[in-house]
């Protein structure tokens, strides 16, 4: 097979990288995530109407008439279904939704409430902090593997590579406000498992030729591992890929925002594997001494 | 890495002929109980209703802290030491004693065998700590008697959630702890919550007093307002009689009124109580109170001796079978909150079940014929380990009789995408060693060999996410995590064991083939 110098656009796309990482930042402070009911509390219905006729500016005016705070109305797969957020949350009233559906149908028809959710405050706050907890519990114990495994240098190409992917891929959600819930979470706890996996299959190459290949610099010696596994990458990214477009097109729309966060992530835990994690080698000028040293110790 | 012994081979074939009947079993009737196994939904597949309960300790800790304070009086009464000033304020009971007794009542509350304070030595802490200023003593909660009083509250109610819940009769309901002040309830099927959580709402604490005529009660008196907000009253604080005495009731029809009522029936201490003050009570107004709001308050026009009463209160039939179960079941010893519902329909169930079995489908069929059409024949062997890894995912699965959820459904189908990165790491391995390597055997075997530490290090990394989410995730991400943390055990299995055994076949065989990948 042709090399593919990757190497020489080292530099290109880190920048490109810095500037996807920096404009994920700016959005991600500025203008926040989306979060839903899970991580914000409130109150979130699916509903099913009856006739097609039913829109969503109707069911918002119906809604705002309830004094049930901010809410928003979107349409959710086909034109009868809908999705209902709104800030007020009151399960402890067992009335509560129960009226709300008497009030809808007065206005809009029938309609059945596929799903109700009812997050309250204190639930909410800690279903967001065990969220971050597992994230950052997650990216240590990958920290703890991968420096057990490898030399710090590579150590920390893969964990950079892994903010990489983790930022870029919330800084989407933020721009396109997508909904983070917590299966946003399961699914940034599993990019950051393919991720680490894919720099993983590169580096254990990368280690390989350091002891097979004594005189080519490491500048060389990366883009021969990432050539040599070239293949193997590609394919495993594309069977992953086929199987989350399959959730994603097919699996319904409570998995689309999942199966999204997983594609965006497969794609950047891919290509950092190449763009960032391997030029951070270079620039720790990692060599055949470097883990020699390792070996003898 | 080539070579496989008969036995294994054997072995091989029977582990996974087993755990694949498991998953054919989720599709058969089998009467044997261990082999008819299924798969459990999860609530957001078969629909049904999660509800978080948690108590408000408040009101129990003031009553606990009361009745401590009677239990001191006596005590101190006992011990001859001159104690005054009582009160409760802020968690916190404060008194004041004599001069000459204070070190007498330090070491009194500050004795391993104290009988007032009592002093647990696992946990190495008294049931109150105190704070003493001059002659003054505050005494608080210590955290481990703070943590004892919660988890005999929520024991308390859970049992009383329980009853409830079991009364109305819904199809396996799931009670559970939860930390030491939440229950989590889970009610498969129930598609509409609203008359569980209105009797769950309630703490259904009964209480029989007289409306006071004037106010020379000694007991002191209280305002109340009625259940359907007509009017109030001020009722003695007396309490003539608790719903703890109750034994039974059911709401029945009264044939004088032609109305639905509860009646009741009390137990011998109570009925005594009950005919006494009934007695005495001829002529008077005697209030129905529940949770604080007087439901009636019907006129005592003969004592009632018996312990059988109704209740009546402008009930249809449908509020007078609610209470009846509610005083039944008891009263819970404080309120709960619901603090977190999720509810699904049924039809959205089936709905997601169908996506569900859709996508792992078609990202099943896209999968393997990507992978025939890149490795041919290896393909295939790919194929087959991963279709038996399917089998064995959904039967171990099915053998734990783990839960099943919508997230579940997509770890499964994540799993197929994955899981044949271990075969092509393998097969890339071999073909590079191919090209050095004349005899295909020894190539084959480096192959193997040379991808392992890969392999192992590649999915260690994703069994390490899958564990930190099983461990911090809830519901359905729990689902999520147990498959894809499963999946990962079963590829490696199937990779080593079943595509392995079929390549070292295959290589034997044809060893002296060109070009064998």
């Amino acid at each position: 097979m042709k090399t593919i110098y990757f190497n020489k656009f080292y530099k290109s796309f880190n920048i490109l990288s810095g500037i996807l990482i920096i404009a994920s930042l700016v959005f991600l402070v500025f203008k926040g995530l989306n979060f839903g009911v899970d991580f914000k509390g409130g109150t979130l219905i699916e509903l099913r109407t009856d006739k097609s006729s039913a829109n969503i500016t109707k069911i918002r005016d119906s809604f705002n008439q309830m004094n049930l705070g901010d809410v928003s109305v979107k349409n959710f797969g086909n034109e009868t279904d809908f999705v209902v957020k709104f800030e007020k949350q009151n399960s402890n009233d067992p009335k509560f939704i129960e009226e709300i559906k008497t009030k809808l149908s007065n206005s809009i028809g029938t309609v059945d409430f596929r799903r109700v959710e009812n997050v309250g405050p204190k639930v909410s706050a800690e279903l967001l902090r065990s969220g971050v907890i597992a994230i950052a519990l997650s990216l240590a114990a990958m920290l703890l593997y991968i420096w057990i495994r490898f030399e710090w240098q590579f150590s920390l190409g893969a964990i950079l590579a892994l903010f990489h992917d983790v930022i870029i891929t919330l800084g989407v959600f933020s721009v396109f406000s997508l909904e983070i819930n917590l299966s946003i979470v399961a699914a940034v706890l599993t990019i950051v498992g393919y991720s680490m996996n894919d720099t993983v299959v590169i580096f254990d190459r990368v280690r390989e030729n350091l002891r097979k290949y004594a005189d080519i610099k490491i500048f060389e010696l990366t883009n021969i591992s990432i050539n040599e596994t070239l293949s193997r990458t590609i394919i495993t990214s594309v069977t992953t890929l086929l199987a989350l477009l399959s959730i994603f097109i097919f699996g319904g729309e409570i998995l689309k925002g999942f199966s999204l966060a997983m594609i965006l992530g497969v794609i950047f835990g891919t290509y950092s594997s190449i763009y960032i994690a391997n030029p951070v080698l270079v620039s720790l000028k990692v060599s055949q001494r470097t883990i020699v040293k390792e070996e003898k110790e | 890495m080539l070579y496989f012994s008969k036995l294994r081979v054997f072995s091989v074939l029977i582990f996974t002929l087993i755990i694949s009947y498991f998953t054919i079993s989720n599709f058969t009737k089998v009467d044997d109980e261990f082999f008819s196994k299924n798969i459990k939904l999860g609530l957001d597949l078969q629909g049904g209703s999660y509800l978080l309960l948690e108590i408000d300790n408040e009101p129990v800790i003031t009553q606990r802290l009361q009745s401590k304070v009677l239990e001191f009086k006596k005590f101190f009464k006992d011990k001859d030491i001159k104690v005054r000033n009582f009160v409760i304020e802020d968690k916190s009971i404060i008194f004041d004693v004599e001069n000459s007794k204070i070190e007498d009542v330090k070491s009194l509350l500050d004795d391993d065998k104290s009988e007032i304070n009592p002093y647990f030595q696992q946990y190495k802490s008294h049931q109150f700590n105190f704070e003493n200023m001059d002659t003054s003593f505050k005494l608080e909660f210590s955290d481990y008697g703070l943590v004892l009083l919660k988890n005999s509250s929520l024991d308390q109610a859970i049992e009383i959630v329980r009853r409830r819940v079991d009364e109305v009769g819904t199809n396996e309901p799931n009670i559970l702890k939860r930390g030491n002040d939440r229950i989590l309830v889970e009610l498969p099927g129930l598609d509409d919550p609203g008359r569980i959580k209105s009797l769950l709402g309630k703490t259904a604490n009964l209480t029989f007093q007289f409306i006071s005529s004037s106010s020379e009660e000694s007991f002191g008196t209280e305002k109340l307002s009625f259940e359907d907000g007509s009017s109030e009253a001020i009722v003695s604080k007396r309490i003539v009689l608790s719903g703890d005495n109750l034994m039974d009731a059911k709401p029945t029809m009264n044939n004088q009124t032609n109305e639905t009522v509860v009646s009741f029936s009390l137990d011998r201490v109570g009925a005594k109580k009950f005919g006494k003050a009934t007695s005495n009570g001829v002529g008077k107004r005697l209030a129905i109170v529940l949770d604080g709001k007087i439901i009636s308050a019907p006129e005592v026009r003969e004592p009632i001796i018996g312990g059988n009463g109704q209740i009546s209160g402008n009930f249809t039939f449908q509020s007078a079978t609610d209470l009846a179960l509610l005083l039944r079941s008891g009263a819970l010893p404080a309120p709960l909150n619901i603090i977190e519902e999720r509810t699904v329909g049924p039809d959205l169930g089936k709905d997601s079940i169908n996506a569900g079995i859709m996508s792992l489908i078609i990202g099943f069929i896209l999968v393997v014929a990507f992978m025939f059409y890149k490795y041919r024949f290896f393909g295939l062997i790919a194929n087959l380990a991963l279709i038996s890894n399917l089998f064995l995912l959904v039967g171990i699965l099915t053998l734990f009789e783990a839960t099943l959820t919508l997230p579940g459904i997509a770890g499964i189908i994540l799993t197929v995408g994955m899981a044949v990165d271990a075969n092509v790491l393998i097969f890339e391995r071999i073909k590079e060693e191919l090209k050095n390597e004349n005899n295909s055997i020894v190539a084959f075997d480096s192959g193997y060999t040379k991808s392992r530490t890969t392999i192992l290090d590649a999915n260690i990394t994703t069994l390490i996410a899958a564990v930190i989410l099983f461990f911090m995730g809830s519901g359905p991400i729990k689902g999520f995590s147990i498959t894809l943390g499963v999946g990962i055990l079963t590829t490696l299995f199937s990779v080593y064991f079943i595509a392995r055994l079929i390549t070292a076949y295959y290589v034997i065989k044809n060893k002296h083939k060109e070009k064998l990948i």
